[in-house]
């Protein structure tokens, strides 16, 4: 995928899919270790031992569409890549938990992409699930929890227009307030 | 936490759509995205947005949702268009530039855009 933003969409659907009815998205990066990390936990319905050592698999889906799914093994060919990996931790019926670590400034590293598109993407996939979302670049953190949001509007629902319109401008300045300042050593004709 | 501003703007919003008595009427018309990974690949996000852009834009009421891989992978981007009493329709290999006519043509003038639509196989066959 042209971001890492979409692989990250594909996860979220992945979890709502599962039945998660909380998700823990926390994307760090480190640029003196050159490290770039996507974590995302859910409380779906998880998946066996057994399922976890397949899944990587291509032809491995719960799809009963189609025998195919391509959504994990793209996540882990992008970080296997950048010299880095997916670990996948899971337990039926407690959850699943995501980790896919970049070399930072490896050259093929998909640019992160528009975050914020993804999250509001996510969040009106309805169904009232909770994302706790953290993005951390070296010193600088931005956290959002729609769980505070939600607390805040009461019984206005998260996909009413100006919510929604609130949730991007929001999502954006503070994904903007992350990157004042090109990170060093990276060629930079590209976004970030 | 968020930041103290973008909480008070939500608190204002809360307090706005309250003293507006705004009632968010309950509309029966759903826009259905599929945004599996075949969706997402295909651009399934930007074609969301364009269609909550437009939307807002002509301030037309409808639940825009999204579901996962239907099976149809090579029309992706699909957009279903529902509405009460209609029979749902299926559009396919929607881009973002498609969605004002898509909008316009289905949503307010009520017809169905032919060229893009997709066949279906349903319990009663090929619609």
């Amino acid at each position: 995928m042209l971001e890492l933003s979409l692989h990250i969409l594909d996860i979220l659907q992945n979890s709502l899919e599962a039945g998660a009815t909380r998700l823990e998205l926390k994307i760090t990066e480190d640029p003196a270790g050159d490290c770039l990390r996507i974590a995302l936990a859910d409380n779906g319905k998880g998946m066996s031992q057994e399922m976890v050592r397949k899944v990587l698999d291509p032809f491995v889906t719960t799809r009963t569409t189609r025998r195919v799914g391509l959504g994990l093994p793209m996540l882990a060919a992008a970080a296997r890549q950048c010299d880095g990996d997916l670990e996948i931790s899971s337990a039926l019926g407690k959850g699943t938990r995501l980790e896919a670590t970049f070399k930072r400034s490896h050259w093929d590293r998909a640019p992160l992409g528009n975050i914020p598109a993804t999250l509001v993407t996510f969040l009106l996939s309805g169904s009232g699930v909770d994302l706790s979302y953290e993005h951390v670049v070296g010193e600088r953190s931005f956290q959002f929890d729609t769980a505070e949001v939600r607390r805040e509007l009461g019984d206005l629902p998260l996909s009413h227009p100006q919510v929604r319109q609130w949730m991007l401008e929001t999502l954006n300045e503070g994904e903007a307030s992350l990157r004042e300042k090109a990170a060093a050593g990276r060629p930079t004709n590209r976004s970030v | 936490m968020l930041k103290l501003k973008s909480m008070e703007e939500l608190k204002r919003l809360r307090e706005d759509m309250k003293q507006s008595f705004h009632v968010r009427s309950q509309t029966s018309t759903r826009i259905i995205v599929g945004m599996g990974t075949c969706g997402i690949v295909a651009g399934a996000r930007e074609v969301m947005q364009a269609i909550l852009s437009e939307l807002d834009k002509r301030q037309i009421e409808a639940n825009v949702e999204t579901t996962s891989c239907i099976g149809m992978c090579v029309k992706e981007p699909l957009v279903d268009i529902e509405q009460a009493g209609q029979p749902r329709v299926t559009y396919g290999n929607i881009k973002p530039e498609m969605v004002p006519r898509l909008i316009e043509e289905h949503l307010v003038k009520g017809h169905i855009v032919q060229e893009w639509a997709v066949a279906r196989l349903t319990g009663e066959g090929v619609k």
